[in-house]
């Protein structure tokens, strides 16, 4: 049985056994949670197309949050996107951004969708596979089998770091799902294991120290945008892990440096919206707006 | 944890504690109604709870709990409508409960029978919760295992009873978590024991019948 208390745990095993990390983790948690492989499959398989439904629900024109604050900018993006031929970053990315603006805006006016690993950053990881899905011909299979990796890379974030924004801030949040979705990203572009872990190595570098500071408390400024930076630091990470460039530290390295920058990381910035962008004259503001003066 | 708690849970956005939890929180409460008539329902929202609820839905996420909705189900947008034509009453009061978790709810339920019961709780983080008090007496279970609450009078032999009859009639079934409160001695108490497997329904109805016992409900997993 596996740990996952460290990534170099994850690689080491997959190396000695020369197969891919997912199907490492297929097999050892079919194991672990005493199911076979099939039901396991059929599982996530049923996550992906949530993800996929919540693409779908978010990009609609008239999405708006519970709030008010925020919605209709996945829609906004796919326009941009059509009008400007690709925009700046091209198609595939551009696409991929108005995805993950659409899952998160899906989040923010209660729709359904999959934590991954949390509902804040629920919109990195779909951006990331549905993309590669739906634009660039991955079988569904294989995707749906990356997420064991995606899941595999975050239960050891977990246990080593944080997958909380109470406890270790937006590192821990959209930082996490980023570095999740790179390791994927790595092996279905196939890459090596040890690619996977430089992969999510540099996305947990490329994201620390970064505060989780959520406008009138909600899930919505910055986290919506947040997806998207997710999601593009996602794809860089991958892209350079693929490109032969490594990760200087070690991951199970960067995830303590995350820990411990989680950890002496002011309470005011860990989702009590005491401050950064929350405590702002716009933020406190736009709080106002939402529940007027009166607090308890 | 396996992969499944960082690839999911699927659930209905847009906050893991104060809409995923909240839903859970008021499942509590539809477990304690059982298959009783809910007239009304006043909830109190403290802390964190009661200054973003609304942003959060919150107050739907709890309503659809009670209602029996689960944290996935797409109805929790439309709770509030649906209790309307339901024909229940509800009403949110925000007060902060001195000394609560900051993300605390407590739903104080009345019946059509005219019986009352209220629930406090809360929601401590990525959809998980903590259940505080069962009409006035303070009990501890999150709601991950079936837990079964036995509500009694403070005398001796009372918990041996109970026990007893689970082992002799029932060997199978383990107890992983065991907490005893009451109000004073001789008073009412309240028995929260947290089990592994599946108590069959006769479990309960045989529990009632002790000596001492008023009443003994069953929580399946929320």
């Amino acid at each position: 049985m596996l740990k996952y208390e460290t990534i170099a745990e994850l690689v080491s095993e997959a190396e000695k056994r020369n197969i891919k990390i997912s199907e490492l983790v297929l097999e050892d948690q079919a194991k672990s949670m005493e199911k076979n492989h099939a039901e396991l499959y059929e599982k996530m398989q049923k996550n992906f197309h949530i993800m996929i439904d919540s693409v779908k629900d978010g990009e609609k024109e008239n999405q708006r949050s519970m709030s008010g604050l925020t919605g209709g900018e996945g829609f906004k993006m796919n326009s941009y996107l059509k009008r400007t031929g690709g925009g700046l970053s091209g198609n595939l990315m551009t696409k991929a951004m108005a995805r993950a603006l659409s899952v998160a805006g899906c989040n923010a006016s209660m729709g359904k969708i999959v934590a991954a690993p949390t509902a804040g950053s629920c919109g990195i990881i779909p951006a990331c596979l549905v993309t590669l899905y739906e634009d660039k011909g991955f079988s569904e299979k294989d995707i749906v089998m990356s997420l064991f990796t995606s899941g595999a890379f975050g239960m050891v974030i977990a246990n080593r770091a944080s997958i909380a924004g109470a406890n270790g801030g937006c590192q821990a949040e959209c930082g996490s799902a980023a570095a999740m979705a790179a390791a994927s990203l790595v092996e279905l572009m196939g890459g090596t294991p040890k690619q996977c872990a430089d992969a999510c190595a540099i996305a947990v570098s490329s994201q620390m120290g970064l505060v989780c500071d959520p406008v009138a408390g909600l899930v919505e400024i910055p986290c919506i945008k947040r997806n998207v930076s997710g999601l593009m630091i996602a794809f860089s990470s991958a892209d350079m892990a693929l490109a032969g460039i490594e990760a200087k530290i070690p991951a199970d390295e960067c995830l303590d440096a995350m820990r411990e920058v989680g950890d002496v990381m002011t309470p005011a910035l860990k989702e009590t919206a005491k401050g950064g962008l929350a405590a702002t004259p716009t933020g406190q503001k736009l709080k106002e707006q939402v529940f007027g003066t009166d607090n308890l | 944890m396996n992969v499944f708690d960082i690839i999911g849970p699927v659930m209905i956005g847009p906050s893991s504690s104060h809409t995923a939890g909240a839903v859970r929180l008021g499942r509590v409460v539809n477990k304690l109604i059982d298959d009783r008539k809910l007239k009304k329902v006043v909830i109190t929202l403290s802390g964190s709870f009661a200054q973003t609820y609304k942003g959060h839905g919150t107050d739907r996420a709890l309503l659809a709990g009670i209602m029996g909705y689960k944290s996935y189900s797409p109805e929790i947008r439309d709770a509030l409508t649906i209790a309307d034509e339901r024909g229940i009453e509800y009403s949110f009061v925000k007060r902060d409960i001195k000394g609560a978790h900051p993300n605390t709810a407590q739903i104080h339920f009345f019946l059509d029978d005219g019986s009352e019961g209220v629930m406090q709780g809360a929601s401590i983080g990525g959809g998980n919760i903590l259940v505080n008090q069962i009409n006035g007496m303070s009990v501890e279970f999150n709601g991950d295992n079936n837990t079964l609450l036995v509500m009694h009078e403070d005398k001796p032999g009372v918990i041996a009873a109970v026990t007893n009859l689970m082992h002799w009639e029932h060997a199978e079934l383990n107890i992983s978590n065991f907490h005893l409160s009451r109000q004073e001695k001789g008073g009412d108490a309240i028995m929260t024991i947290e089990i592994d497997n599946m108590p069959p329904d006769e479990l309960v109805d045989d529990i009632r019948k002790i000596d001492h016992v008023t009443n003994a409900i069953l929580i399946r997993r929320v």
